[in-house]
């Protein structure tokens, strides 16, 4: 314990005041026993506070948060069906071992990163540059920041169901306007890569607007002062904003990108419900199942949930491979200036 | 914010961007209007049909949306409360009071920010099944109240809006936590708790993955759900699929119009969803 160094005090002194001295609580009538033994509660209960403050989310946290992150390593270590959960048998790393030699893993791993790059890379540009058009004094600012969040309010289900029927090959309206511009019929359904930029553009719609606020909120706190410079130095619009807007925007690209990159692996949703009939194959050969559909498949559906919680495992490690792959560039992408 | 004026062409630009965005969610009424015969048929229809009240009430009734709407109200309205009340607590604790481990469990708490939470969904389904809590709304409800996002951002906002020489005089006044809590920090935190309050109800009401393994369409489902049992062939109509996710959206695009300038202020300052 550090009695001695802790102050009683829970509350933390203004920054650079001086250290109160010891509170002693000269009464008018002089510590009587009384006072003394209320003083002393007083101190109990306010060295105990800041625990009883935290302990409702923390309580959550630990049951619904932290231990089934860890847990899921323990249970990948079973095999756990779930029509008898209690009736669980160790295998060791079978279920990784199996997931090596699992052709669907491996296709399931590779539609989530081709609809990861599908989706990011032209939300991300085109958040940039709808955060641009919304950086000037514009009429109806709040009117056009709240429409760019309608797609984020608007639920993975609903955005896919609409989605999909947009996107129906005999009668869907994205066929019909490419067949004015005189372009043959899509079959965004069956098509391996068709599929693949049918749901990613279902991420793309609901998520741009949302990146866009993010830059936008950025791009305020550039001062006014280095455009108006660089403005005097005769840089057009499109050199202000390479070269003064862009390098105040690196956090919030981070930000974006780490958060996308997260979401991106997470894609369950959009894949599970753009096929007829919603199943978790995600498309008649598998061309847009993701990491996610196939845990909820392995798990859910052929009721394999050691074998869930191996992909799950594999999952965050694919993450972590990312971000280091990311941090190990990160040099060479600075050393080219961006 | 730069001082330039806006000119036609970023109002043509902005136009066109609004009208992406808004388009599916109008063609939505459009197909819901509609039959499902008409919408199997080539060119897509453009203008309202006669049909909206039927399949309103047919997605309504066999579709499930009724008792969904009751059920994601309830579930989201408990999140949004409970995230504003625990995350305030917490972050107020984290902002503005010393205790052993303070920085230990921030730590731990931003360090799964960074974790989706669906890597934890075997064990957490387990637990629930153990609980027997599979198609009870509570299952759908606690989960949700862990919420890394809403601690940090109040925690940020306590820091600004709470000066510590106030808590000061509140001690000294002999002020309990109780009191320092009602009396100074809610009042303090008001701003952010709206905004905290109405990204939770949002998340929590278009929360899609974790309900649709612990809930069916056949015990309570949440919209999400229902959503997904229409997708699914529940009721083999595309005008009534159609005019489920109509009603799904609908709540929350009123919640839009009216908090609006909440959601735009928490995005703007970084809010990930969950």
């Amino acid at each position: 314990m550090t009695e001695t160094r802790d102050p009683v005090d829970p509350f933390l002194p203004p920054a650079g005041a001086p250290v109160a001295p010891p509170v002693t609580a000269p009464s008018r009538t002089g510590p009587g026993p009384r006072r003394v033994r209320r003083e002393r509660l007083g101190r109990l209960r306010s060295r105990s506070a800041p625990y009883a403050l935290i302990a409702p989310f923390f309580l959550l946290f630990g049951a619904f948060g932290l231990f089934p992150l860890v847990a899921t390593a323990w249970t990948s270590l079973f095999r756990v069906e779930l029509t008898a959960p209690e009736a669980r048998e160790w295998v060791g790393f079978h279920n990784y071992a199996r997931l090596l030699h699992d052709e669907f893993f491996w296709n399931a791993l590779f539609n989530t990163a081709a609809i990861g790059v599908l989706a990011t890379v032209p939300q991300l540009l085109l958040a940039l540059g709808v955060a641009h058009l919304l950086d000037v004094r514009l009429r109806a600012r709040l009117a056009f920041r709240v429409v760019a969040l309608a797609p984020y309010a608007t639920s993975v289900a609903a955005a896919t169901l609409v989605f999909a029927l947009l996107f129906g090959r005999d009668q869907g309206m994205v066929n019909w306007a490419l067949g004015l511009a005189g372009i043959a019929p899509v079959d965004w359904q069956n098509g391996p890569w068709a599929s693949k930029v049918a749901v990613a553009s279902i991420v793309i719609w609901r998520w741009t607007g949302y990146n866009a606020l993010i830059y936008l909120a950025a791009m305020q706190t550039v001062p006014r002062e280095l455009y108006e410079a660089a403005a005097l130095d005769g840089a057009s619009r499109w050199r202000q904003f390479l070269h003064v807007t862009l390098p105040g925007l690196r956090p919030a690209l981070l930000f974006t990108v780490l958060v996308s990159t997260i979401g991106a692996t997470q894609l369950f949703g959009e894949p599970m419900l753009f096929g007829s009939g919603a199943g978790a194959s995600g498309g008649a050969d598998h061309q847009y199942q993701t990491l996610g559909l196939y845990l909820y498949e392995q798990g859910w559906v052929n009721l394999h949930l050691g074998r869930a919680a191996a992909i799950a495992w594999a999952m965050l490690l694919i993450l972590a491979v990312v971000f280091g792959a990311a941090r190990l560039l990160r040099p060479v992408l600075r050393g080219r200036g961006v | 914010m730069r001082t330039v004026r806006a000119g036609w062409g970023t109002y043509t630009l902005l136009g066109l961007f609004s009208a992406v965005s808004l388009f599916p969610l109008l063609w939505t009424a459009v197909a819901a209007s509609r039959t499902s015969t008409r919408l199997a048929s080539a060119p897509p229809p453009f203008r309202f049909g006669r049909n909206l009240p039927r399949n309103l009430g047919i997605a309504w009734n066999e579709g499930g949306l009724g008792e969904a709407l009751v059920n994601t109200t309830l579930v989201a309205g408990a999140v949004a409360a409970g995230t504003v009340l625990f995350s305030t607590l917490a972050g107020f604790a984290f902002a503005r009071l010393r205790f052993r481990f303070r920085g230990t469990l921030l730590l731990l708490v931003g360090a799964t920010m960074l974790i989706p939470p669906q890597l934890g969904v075997v064990p957490l389904y387990l637990l629930i099944a153990r609980l027997r809590w599979t198609d009870e709304l509570q299952a759908v409800v606690l989960p949700a109240l862990v919420s890394a996002f809403g601690v940090f951002f109040m925690r940020q906002h306590l820091q600004r809006a709470l000066p510590p020489e106030l808590l000061e005089a509140a001690r000294v006044d002999g002020a309990g936590t109780a009191r320092v809590v009602w009396h100074l920090v809610f009042p303090a935190a008001r701003p952010a708790m709206a905004v905290l309050g109405t990204l939770s109800f949002v998340a929590a009401w278009n929360d899609f993955f974790w309900p649709v393994l612990v809930l069916t369409q056949a015990g309570n489902p949440t919209v999400q759900v229902a959503l997904t049992g229409l997708g699914r062939g529940h009721v083999p109509d595309q005008s009534v699929v159609m005019a489920g996710a109509l009603l799904g959206t609908l709540p929350l695009l009123v919640v839009l119009a009216l908090f609006g300038r909440h959601i735009v202020g928490g995005v703007m300052r970084g809010a990930v969803k969950g």
